[in-house]
Protein backbone atom coordinates (compact mmCIF):
# COMPACT_ATOMS: atom_id res chain seq x y z
CA UNK A 1 0.00 0.00 0.00
CA UNK A 2 3.13 2.72 1.09
CA UNK A 3 4.49 2.07 -2.79
CA UNK A 4 1.06 3.13 -4.22
CA UNK A 5 0.25 5.57 -1.73
CA UNK A 6 4.01 7.19 -1.65
CA UNK A 7 4.02 9.08 -5.02
CA UNK A 8 0.89 11.20 -3.87
CA UNK A 9 3.01 12.98 -1.32
CA UNK A 10 4.97 14.92 -3.74
CA UNK A 11 2.62 17.80 -4.29
CA UNK A 12 2.64 17.23 -8.47
CA UNK A 13 0.89 13.68 -8.34
CA UNK A 14 -1.92 15.13 -5.95
CA UNK A 15 -2.20 17.59 -8.17
CA UNK A 16 -3.24 15.12 -11.17
CA UNK A 17 -4.80 12.75 -8.83
CA UNK A 18 -7.08 15.89 -7.96
CA UNK A 19 -7.56 16.46 -11.93
CA UNK A 20 -8.91 13.08 -12.95
CA UNK A 21 -10.78 12.86 -9.94
CA UNK A 22 -12.61 16.17 -9.77
CA UNK A 23 -14.97 15.85 -12.81
CA UNK A 24 -16.31 12.34 -11.09
CA UNK A 25 -16.99 13.53 -7.91
CA UNK A 26 -18.39 17.26 -9.64
CA UNK A 27 -20.56 15.62 -11.94
CA UNK A 28 -22.16 12.86 -9.85
CA UNK A 29 -22.44 15.29 -6.91
CA UNK A 30 -24.37 17.84 -8.88
CA UNK A 31 -26.66 14.83 -10.42
CA UNK A 32 -27.61 13.09 -6.97
CA UNK A 33 -27.87 16.67 -4.80
CA UNK A 34 -30.46 17.54 -7.81
CA UNK A 35 -32.40 14.53 -7.94
CA UNK A 36 -32.03 13.46 -4.10
CA UNK A 37 -33.16 17.72 -3.15
CA UNK A 38 -36.14 17.45 -5.33
CA UNK A 39 -37.06 14.00 -4.72
CA UNK A 40 -37.06 14.86 -0.58
CA UNK A 41 -38.91 18.44 -0.99
CA UNK A 42 -40.91 17.84 -3.58
CA UNK A 43 -42.19 14.54 -4.28
CA UNK A 44 -41.47 12.36 -0.74
CA UNK A 45 -44.91 12.03 1.23
CA UNK A 46 -45.62 14.39 4.07
CA UNK A 47 -45.02 14.03 7.73
CA UNK A 48 -48.23 12.60 9.37
CA UNK A 49 -46.69 14.70 13.12
CA UNK A 50 -45.04 16.87 11.45
CA UNK A 51 -46.13 18.05 7.84
CA UNK A 52 -44.02 19.94 5.45
CA UNK A 53 -41.70 20.80 8.16
CA UNK A 54 -40.01 17.73 8.52
CA UNK A 55 -38.47 18.62 4.35
CA UNK A 56 -36.00 20.33 6.02
CA UNK A 57 -34.86 16.71 6.97
CA UNK A 58 -33.16 16.58 3.60
CA UNK A 59 -30.54 19.29 3.53
CA UNK A 60 -29.89 19.05 7.52
CA UNK A 61 -29.15 15.68 8.56
CA UNK A 62 -26.48 15.24 5.47
CA UNK A 63 -25.22 18.45 7.13
CA UNK A 64 -25.08 17.21 10.59
CA UNK A 65 -23.79 13.94 9.31
CA UNK A 66 -21.04 14.92 7.57
CA UNK A 67 -20.45 18.07 10.07
CA UNK A 68 -18.39 15.78 12.13
CA UNK A 69 -17.07 13.15 9.60
CA UNK A 70 -15.13 16.48 8.17
CA UNK A 71 -13.75 17.39 11.25
CA UNK A 72 -12.10 13.63 11.41
CA UNK A 73 -11.11 13.28 7.77
CA UNK A 74 -9.23 17.09 9.06
CA UNK A 75 -7.48 14.99 12.25
CA UNK A 76 -6.90 12.00 10.05
CA UNK A 77 -5.27 14.27 7.52
CA UNK A 78 -3.05 16.32 10.36
CA UNK A 79 -2.11 12.66 11.96
CA UNK A 80 -0.49 12.20 8.54
CA UNK A 81 1.00 15.20 8.25
CA UNK A 82 2.45 14.93 11.72
CA UNK A 83 3.63 11.73 11.80
CA UNK A 84 4.90 10.64 8.03
CA UNK A 85 5.95 14.47 7.50
CA UNK A 86 3.82 14.35 4.28
CA UNK A 87 3.77 17.86 3.05
CA UNK A 88 0.64 17.44 0.96
CA UNK A 89 -1.43 16.28 4.16
CA UNK A 90 -1.50 19.46 5.23
CA UNK A 91 -2.35 21.09 2.41
CA UNK A 92 -5.58 18.61 2.90
CA UNK A 93 -6.13 19.28 5.98
CA UNK A 94 -6.13 23.35 5.20
CA UNK A 95 -8.36 22.29 2.34
CA UNK A 96 -11.09 20.57 4.49
CA UNK A 97 -11.56 22.17 6.95
CA UNK A 98 -13.68 25.83 5.46
CA UNK A 99 -15.34 23.35 3.71
CA UNK A 100 -16.19 21.77 7.22
CA UNK A 101 -17.16 24.41 8.87
CA UNK A 102 -19.43 25.83 5.80
CA UNK A 103 -21.58 22.47 6.64
CA UNK A 104 -21.88 22.71 10.33
CA UNK A 105 -22.77 25.90 9.64
CA UNK A 106 -25.52 24.76 7.69
CA UNK A 107 -26.61 21.95 9.79
CA UNK A 108 -26.93 24.92 12.61
CA UNK A 109 -29.01 27.38 10.83
CA UNK A 110 -31.71 24.62 9.03
CA UNK A 111 -31.49 23.33 12.74
CA UNK A 112 -32.62 26.72 14.12
CA UNK A 113 -35.51 26.89 11.13
CA UNK A 114 -36.82 23.42 11.72
CA UNK A 115 -36.56 23.94 15.66
CA UNK A 116 -38.74 26.84 15.19
CA UNK A 117 -41.92 25.51 14.10
CA UNK A 118 -41.73 21.97 15.86
CA UNK A 119 -39.81 23.54 19.09
CA UNK A 120 -41.56 27.21 18.96
CA UNK A 121 -38.16 28.38 19.17
CA UNK A 122 -34.94 29.61 16.89
CA UNK A 123 -32.06 28.26 19.59
CA UNK A 124 -32.67 25.54 22.62
CA UNK A 125 -29.36 24.92 24.52
CA UNK A 126 -30.24 21.31 23.33
CA UNK A 127 -26.94 19.02 23.50
CA UNK A 128 -26.40 18.52 19.87
CA UNK A 129 -27.09 21.40 19.09
CA UNK A 130 -24.65 22.68 21.89
CA UNK A 131 -21.97 20.43 20.58
CA UNK A 132 -22.51 21.84 16.90
CA UNK A 133 -21.61 24.80 17.73
CA UNK A 134 -19.01 23.84 19.56
CA UNK A 135 -17.92 21.71 16.50
CA UNK A 136 -17.87 25.03 14.63
CA UNK A 137 -15.94 27.06 17.18
CA UNK A 138 -13.30 24.04 16.90
CA UNK A 139 -13.16 24.21 12.71
CA UNK A 140 -12.83 28.11 13.28
CA UNK A 141 -9.63 27.82 15.71
CA UNK A 142 -7.92 25.68 13.38
CA UNK A 143 -8.31 27.52 10.24
CA UNK A 144 -7.63 31.03 12.16
CA UNK A 145 -4.02 29.59 13.92
CA UNK A 146 -3.40 28.59 10.40
CA UNK A 147 -3.95 32.15 8.82
CA UNK A 148 -1.90 33.72 11.65
CA UNK A 149 1.14 31.82 10.62
CA UNK A 150 3.03 33.80 8.02
CA UNK A 151 5.44 30.39 6.63
CA UNK A 152 2.39 28.07 5.76
CA UNK A 153 4.31 24.69 6.58
CA UNK A 154 4.90 26.22 10.40
CA UNK A 155 1.19 27.02 10.42
CA UNK A 156 -0.13 23.78 9.04
CA UNK A 157 2.19 22.21 11.53
CA UNK A 158 0.89 24.03 14.55
CA UNK A 159 -2.97 23.74 12.88
CA UNK A 160 -2.20 20.03 12.73
CA UNK A 161 -1.43 19.99 16.42
CA UNK A 162 -4.62 21.77 17.28
CA UNK A 163 -6.82 19.36 15.08
CA UNK A 164 -5.21 16.44 16.93
CA UNK A 165 -6.62 18.00 20.36
CA UNK A 166 -9.75 18.54 18.84
CA UNK A 167 -10.05 15.14 17.54
CA UNK A 168 -9.49 13.66 21.42
CA UNK A 169 -11.86 16.22 22.87
CA UNK A 170 -14.62 15.72 20.78
CA UNK A 171 -16.10 12.49 21.98
CA UNK A 172 -15.76 14.19 25.58
CA UNK A 173 -17.36 17.25 24.69
CA UNK A 174 -20.19 15.49 23.04
CA UNK A 175 -21.16 12.91 26.25
CA UNK A 176 -20.48 16.04 28.24
CA UNK A 177 -23.03 18.15 26.81
CA UNK A 178 -25.34 14.86 26.15
CA UNK A 179 -25.25 14.76 29.69
CA UNK A 180 -25.83 18.48 30.63
CA UNK A 181 -29.42 18.79 28.61
CA UNK A 182 -31.19 17.10 25.41
CA UNK A 183 -34.40 17.62 23.36
CA UNK A 184 -33.14 16.43 19.95
CA UNK A 185 -35.17 14.07 18.60
CA UNK A 186 -33.36 10.75 18.63
CA UNK A 187 -31.32 9.25 15.78
CA UNK A 188 -33.72 8.55 12.65
CA UNK A 189 -31.83 6.44 10.74
CA UNK A 190 -29.61 4.46 13.24
CA UNK A 191 -31.43 2.95 15.32
CA UNK A 192 -30.69 -1.39 16.26
CA UNK A 193 -32.92 -3.23 13.74
CA UNK A 194 -35.34 -1.00 11.62
CA UNK A 195 -34.84 2.45 10.87
CA UNK A 196 -38.23 4.74 11.98
CA UNK A 197 -38.28 6.50 8.82
CA UNK A 198 -40.97 4.92 6.06
CA UNK A 199 -39.06 3.95 3.25
CA UNK A 200 -40.54 6.56 0.84
CA UNK A 201 -39.11 9.62 2.68
CA UNK A 202 -35.55 6.80 3.88
CA UNK A 203 -34.60 6.50 -0.15
CA UNK A 204 -34.29 10.10 -0.84
CA UNK A 205 -32.38 11.04 2.72
CA UNK A 206 -30.37 8.20 1.87
CA UNK A 207 -29.50 9.79 -1.73
CA UNK A 208 -29.17 13.31 0.08
CA UNK A 209 -26.17 12.10 2.12
CA UNK A 210 -24.33 10.41 -0.56
CA UNK A 211 -24.54 13.48 -2.42
CA UNK A 212 -23.70 15.67 0.23
CA UNK A 213 -20.34 13.81 0.09
CA UNK A 214 -19.73 13.88 -3.19
CA UNK A 215 -20.36 17.37 -3.78
CA UNK A 216 -17.94 18.33 -0.50
CA UNK A 217 -15.58 15.99 -1.87
CA UNK A 218 -15.38 17.85 -5.35
CA UNK A 219 -15.07 20.97 -3.26
CA UNK A 220 -12.41 20.04 -1.51
CA UNK A 221 -10.61 18.32 -4.31
CA UNK A 222 -10.75 22.26 -5.88
CA UNK A 223 -9.46 23.52 -2.86
CA UNK A 224 -6.83 21.28 -2.51
CA UNK A 225 -5.79 21.46 -5.91
CA UNK A 226 -5.94 25.78 -5.68
CA UNK A 227 -4.13 25.24 -1.96
CA UNK A 228 -1.03 22.71 -3.88
CA UNK A 229 -0.49 25.52 -6.52
CA UNK A 230 -0.58 28.84 -4.24
CA UNK A 231 2.30 26.75 -1.91
CA UNK A 232 3.92 25.53 -4.81
CA UNK A 233 3.80 28.95 -7.20
CA UNK A 234 7.68 28.91 -7.93
CA UNK A 235 7.91 25.87 -8.59
CA UNK A 236 8.67 24.87 -12.29
CA UNK A 237 5.99 22.17 -12.36
CA UNK A 238 3.68 25.02 -11.60
CA UNK A 239 4.26 27.71 -14.44
CA UNK A 240 4.71 24.55 -16.89
CA UNK A 241 0.99 24.61 -16.23
CA UNK A 242 -0.13 27.94 -16.17
CA UNK A 243 1.62 28.34 -19.57
CA UNK A 244 0.21 25.39 -21.01
CA UNK A 245 -3.85 26.34 -19.76
CA UNK A 246 -2.72 30.21 -21.29
CA UNK A 247 -1.85 28.47 -24.95
CA UNK A 248 -5.18 26.27 -24.65
CA UNK A 249 -7.20 29.17 -23.44
CA UNK A 250 -5.55 31.63 -26.23
CA UNK A 251 -7.42 30.67 -29.45
CA UNK A 252 -10.45 30.66 -27.58
CA UNK A 253 -10.78 34.15 -26.01
CA UNK A 254 -8.04 36.02 -27.42
CA UNK A 255 -9.49 39.39 -26.27
CA UNK A 256 -9.79 38.76 -22.69
CA UNK A 257 -6.28 38.02 -21.36
CA UNK A 258 -6.56 35.72 -18.48
CA UNK A 259 -3.70 33.31 -18.86
CA UNK B 1 21.85 19.79 40.64
CA UNK B 2 19.81 18.27 38.38
CA UNK B 3 18.80 20.64 35.69
CA UNK B 4 15.12 19.99 36.10
CA UNK B 5 15.23 21.11 39.60
CA UNK B 6 16.94 24.10 38.63
CA UNK B 7 14.50 24.99 36.17
CA UNK B 8 12.06 24.89 38.54
CA UNK B 9 13.89 27.19 40.71
CA UNK B 10 15.06 29.60 38.28
CA UNK B 11 10.80 30.06 37.50
CA UNK B 12 10.08 30.48 40.72
CA UNK B 13 12.91 33.31 41.34
CA UNK B 14 12.05 34.68 38.07
CA UNK B 15 8.16 34.56 39.30
CA UNK B 16 8.84 36.39 42.50
CA UNK B 17 10.27 39.48 40.89
CA UNK B 18 7.62 39.60 38.87
CA UNK B 19 5.33 39.87 41.41
CA UNK B 20 3.16 42.56 39.66
CA UNK B 21 2.53 41.21 36.65
CA UNK B 22 1.31 38.21 38.57
CA UNK B 23 -0.86 40.32 40.13
CA UNK B 24 -3.17 41.13 37.26
CA UNK B 25 -4.55 38.05 36.12
CA UNK B 26 -5.80 37.62 39.93
CA UNK B 27 -7.17 41.27 39.91
CA UNK B 28 -9.17 40.33 36.81
CA UNK B 29 -10.43 37.24 38.72
CA UNK B 30 -11.82 39.24 41.16
CA UNK B 31 -13.06 42.31 38.92
CA UNK B 32 -15.07 40.14 36.72
CA UNK B 33 -16.59 38.07 39.43
CA UNK B 34 -17.52 41.48 41.17
CA UNK B 35 -19.19 42.71 37.77
CA UNK B 36 -21.67 40.02 38.33
CA UNK B 37 -23.76 41.14 41.45
CA UNK B 38 -23.32 44.83 39.87
CA UNK B 39 -24.93 43.29 36.38
CA UNK B 40 -27.71 41.56 38.07
CA UNK B 41 -28.65 42.55 41.49
CA UNK B 42 -27.90 41.80 44.34
CA UNK B 43 -29.91 39.60 45.11
CA UNK B 44 -28.83 36.67 47.13
CA UNK B 45 -30.56 33.52 45.52
CA UNK B 46 -30.02 34.49 42.26
CA UNK B 47 -26.22 34.82 42.75
CA UNK B 48 -26.29 31.68 44.42
CA UNK B 49 -27.11 29.67 41.67
CA UNK B 50 -25.09 31.98 38.82
CA UNK B 51 -22.24 32.11 41.66
CA UNK B 52 -20.37 28.52 40.68
CA UNK B 53 -20.72 29.06 36.98
CA UNK B 54 -19.71 33.13 37.42
CA UNK B 55 -16.27 31.71 39.18
CA UNK B 56 -15.52 28.97 36.64
CA UNK B 57 -16.08 30.86 33.82
CA UNK B 58 -13.44 33.93 35.60
CA UNK B 59 -11.17 31.12 36.42
CA UNK B 60 -10.96 30.27 32.84
CA UNK B 61 -10.82 33.87 31.36
CA UNK B 62 -8.31 34.78 33.97
CA UNK B 63 -6.02 31.70 33.58
CA UNK B 64 -5.84 32.27 29.30
CA UNK B 65 -4.76 35.74 30.78
CA UNK B 66 -2.17 34.07 32.64
CA UNK B 67 -0.85 31.76 30.62
CA UNK B 68 0.16 33.77 28.05
CA UNK B 69 3.20 34.68 29.82
CA UNK B 70 4.31 31.07 29.93
CA UNK B 71 6.77 30.45 27.55
CA UNK B 72 7.18 34.10 26.15
CA UNK B 73 9.88 35.42 28.03
CA UNK B 74 11.96 32.34 27.69
CA UNK B 75 11.31 32.97 23.67
CA UNK B 76 12.07 36.18 23.55
CA UNK B 77 15.20 35.87 25.27
CA UNK B 78 16.20 32.67 23.50
CA UNK B 79 16.45 30.51 26.73
CA UNK B 80 13.33 28.30 24.89
CA UNK B 81 16.14 27.56 22.41
CA UNK B 82 18.56 26.50 24.93
CA UNK B 83 15.94 24.65 26.59
CA UNK B 84 15.36 22.36 23.43
CA UNK B 85 18.90 21.82 22.34
CA UNK B 86 19.78 20.29 26.21
CA UNK B 87 19.86 17.01 26.59
CA UNK B 88 17.13 17.10 29.21
CA UNK B 89 13.86 15.67 27.57
CA UNK B 90 11.73 18.53 26.30
CA UNK B 91 8.74 16.96 27.60
CA UNK B 92 10.31 16.90 31.42
CA UNK B 93 10.77 20.62 30.55
CA UNK B 94 7.19 21.66 29.56
CA UNK B 95 6.19 20.02 32.51
CA UNK B 96 7.77 22.16 34.91
CA UNK B 97 7.15 24.56 32.97
CA UNK B 98 3.62 24.45 33.61
CA UNK B 99 3.87 23.13 36.73
CA UNK B 100 5.93 26.48 38.03
CA UNK B 101 2.86 28.37 36.26
CA UNK B 102 0.36 26.83 37.88
CA UNK B 103 2.22 27.53 41.26
CA UNK B 104 2.36 30.86 40.41
CA UNK B 105 -0.44 32.13 38.99
CA UNK B 106 -3.49 30.05 39.24
CA UNK B 107 -2.89 28.36 43.27
CA UNK B 108 -3.43 32.54 43.86
CA UNK B 109 -6.69 32.54 42.10
CA UNK B 110 -7.84 29.55 44.07
CA UNK B 111 -6.71 30.96 47.55
CA UNK B 112 -8.46 34.03 46.84
CA UNK B 113 -11.85 31.45 46.00
CA UNK B 114 -13.26 31.86 49.88
CA UNK B 115 -13.62 35.61 49.80
CA UNK B 116 -15.42 35.27 46.77
CA UNK B 117 -17.28 32.10 47.83
CA UNK B 118 -18.84 34.66 50.21
CA UNK B 119 -19.49 37.61 47.48
CA UNK B 120 -21.60 35.18 45.73
CA UNK B 121 -23.21 33.65 48.79
CA UNK B 122 -22.15 29.92 48.09
CA UNK B 123 -22.88 28.17 51.06
CA UNK B 124 -20.30 25.72 52.57
CA UNK B 125 -20.79 22.48 51.02
CA UNK B 126 -21.07 24.21 47.72
CA UNK B 127 -18.04 25.97 48.55
CA UNK B 128 -16.03 22.23 49.49
CA UNK B 129 -16.76 21.00 45.93
CA UNK B 130 -16.04 24.06 44.41
CA UNK B 131 -13.04 23.93 45.64
CA UNK B 132 -12.21 20.42 44.74
CA UNK B 133 -13.30 21.13 41.15
CA UNK B 134 -10.68 24.15 41.64
CA UNK B 135 -7.87 21.95 42.62
CA UNK B 136 -8.90 19.15 40.03
CA UNK B 137 -9.55 21.34 36.94
CA UNK B 138 -7.31 24.15 37.13
CA UNK B 139 -4.04 21.87 36.52
CA UNK B 140 -6.33 20.49 33.30
CA UNK B 141 -6.89 24.29 32.23
CA UNK B 142 -2.80 24.78 32.34
CA UNK B 143 -1.78 21.79 30.69
CA UNK B 144 -4.01 21.81 28.13
CA UNK B 145 -3.66 25.48 27.54
CA UNK B 146 0.06 24.83 27.56
CA UNK B 147 0.21 23.55 23.95
CA UNK B 148 -2.30 25.88 22.62
CA UNK B 149 0.45 28.68 24.28
CA UNK B 150 3.50 26.92 22.69
CA UNK B 151 2.08 26.84 19.00
CA UNK B 152 1.27 30.85 19.38
CA UNK B 153 4.21 31.95 21.12
CA UNK B 154 5.77 33.28 17.91
CA UNK B 155 3.10 35.13 16.91
CA UNK B 156 3.21 38.16 19.02
CA UNK B 157 -0.30 38.43 19.08
CA UNK B 158 -1.79 35.39 21.24
CA UNK B 159 -4.70 36.93 23.18
CA UNK B 160 -7.27 36.57 21.18
CA UNK B 161 -6.38 33.46 19.38
CA UNK B 162 -5.84 31.85 22.30
CA UNK B 163 -9.05 32.34 24.18
CA UNK B 164 -10.61 31.17 20.74
CA UNK B 165 -8.26 27.69 20.53
CA UNK B 166 -8.98 26.88 23.98
CA UNK B 167 -12.34 27.82 25.04
CA UNK B 168 -14.27 24.98 23.10
CA UNK B 169 -11.29 22.76 24.50
CA UNK B 170 -12.26 23.55 28.22
CA UNK B 171 -16.33 23.36 27.57
CA UNK B 172 -16.26 19.98 29.24
CA UNK B 173 -14.47 20.71 32.01
CA UNK B 174 -16.62 23.91 33.05
CA UNK B 175 -19.76 21.69 32.17
CA UNK B 176 -18.30 18.87 34.87
CA UNK B 177 -17.14 21.17 37.31
CA UNK B 178 -20.13 23.34 37.38
CA UNK B 179 -22.68 20.56 37.80
CA UNK B 180 -20.49 18.93 40.61
CA UNK B 181 -20.92 22.01 42.96
CA UNK B 182 -24.68 22.54 41.49
CA UNK B 183 -24.91 18.53 42.86
CA UNK B 184 -23.31 20.19 46.39
CA UNK B 185 -25.63 22.43 46.63
CA UNK B 186 -28.75 20.07 46.60
CA UNK B 187 -27.13 17.85 48.75
CA UNK B 188 -26.28 15.37 46.37
CA UNK B 189 -23.44 13.06 45.78
CA UNK B 190 -20.41 14.63 43.42
CA UNK B 191 -17.80 12.18 43.00
CA UNK B 192 -18.79 10.91 39.54
CA UNK B 193 -18.50 14.19 38.46
CA UNK B 194 -14.92 14.77 39.98
CA UNK B 195 -13.98 11.07 38.33
CA UNK B 196 -14.44 12.34 35.29
CA UNK B 197 -12.63 15.43 35.91
CA UNK B 198 -9.80 13.23 37.42
CA UNK B 199 -10.00 11.03 34.79
CA UNK B 200 -9.28 13.98 32.69
CA UNK B 201 -6.83 15.58 34.27
CA UNK B 202 -4.63 11.88 34.48
CA UNK B 203 -5.19 11.88 30.39
CA UNK B 204 -3.95 15.32 29.62
CA UNK B 205 -1.18 14.59 32.21
CA UNK B 206 0.23 11.80 30.72
CA UNK B 207 -0.24 13.34 26.99
CA UNK B 208 0.05 16.65 27.24
CA UNK B 209 3.72 17.39 27.66
CA UNK B 210 4.52 15.49 24.76
CA UNK B 211 1.94 17.45 23.28
CA UNK B 212 3.73 20.71 24.33
CA UNK B 213 7.22 19.43 23.55
CA UNK B 214 6.14 19.33 20.10
CA UNK B 215 4.33 22.74 19.50
CA UNK B 216 7.71 24.57 20.65
CA UNK B 217 9.63 22.56 18.46
CA UNK B 218 7.24 24.42 15.71
CA UNK B 219 7.15 27.29 16.99
CA UNK B 220 11.01 27.27 17.28
CA UNK B 221 11.11 26.12 13.63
Amino acid sequence: MWKWLHPYAKPERSYQLCQTLLPWFAVLGGLSLFVGTMWGLAFAPADYQQGDAFRIIYIHVPSAILSKSLYCTMAIAAFVGLVWQVKTAFMAMVAVAPVGAMVTFVSLITGAAWGKPMWGTWWEWDARMTSQLILLFLFVGVMSLYKSFEDAQQGGKAAGVMAMVGIINLPIIHYSVEWWNSLHQGATILKMGKPSMAPDMLWPLLLCIVSWVLVSSAIFLLRLQNEIVRREIKRPWVVELALQNSKQQAPNNMSTDRG
Amino acid sequence: MSPIIALFKRDLILAYHNRAELMQPMMFFMLVISLFPLAVGPNAATLKIIGPGVIWVAAILSSLLGLERLFRDDFQDGSLEQMILSTTPLPAIALVKVATHWLTSILPLICLSPLLAVFLHLNEAMYWALLVTLLLGTPLLSLIGAIAVALTVGLNRGGVLLALLLVPIFIPLLIFATSAVDAAAMELPYTAQLAFIAAMLLFAFALAPFAIAYALKVSQN
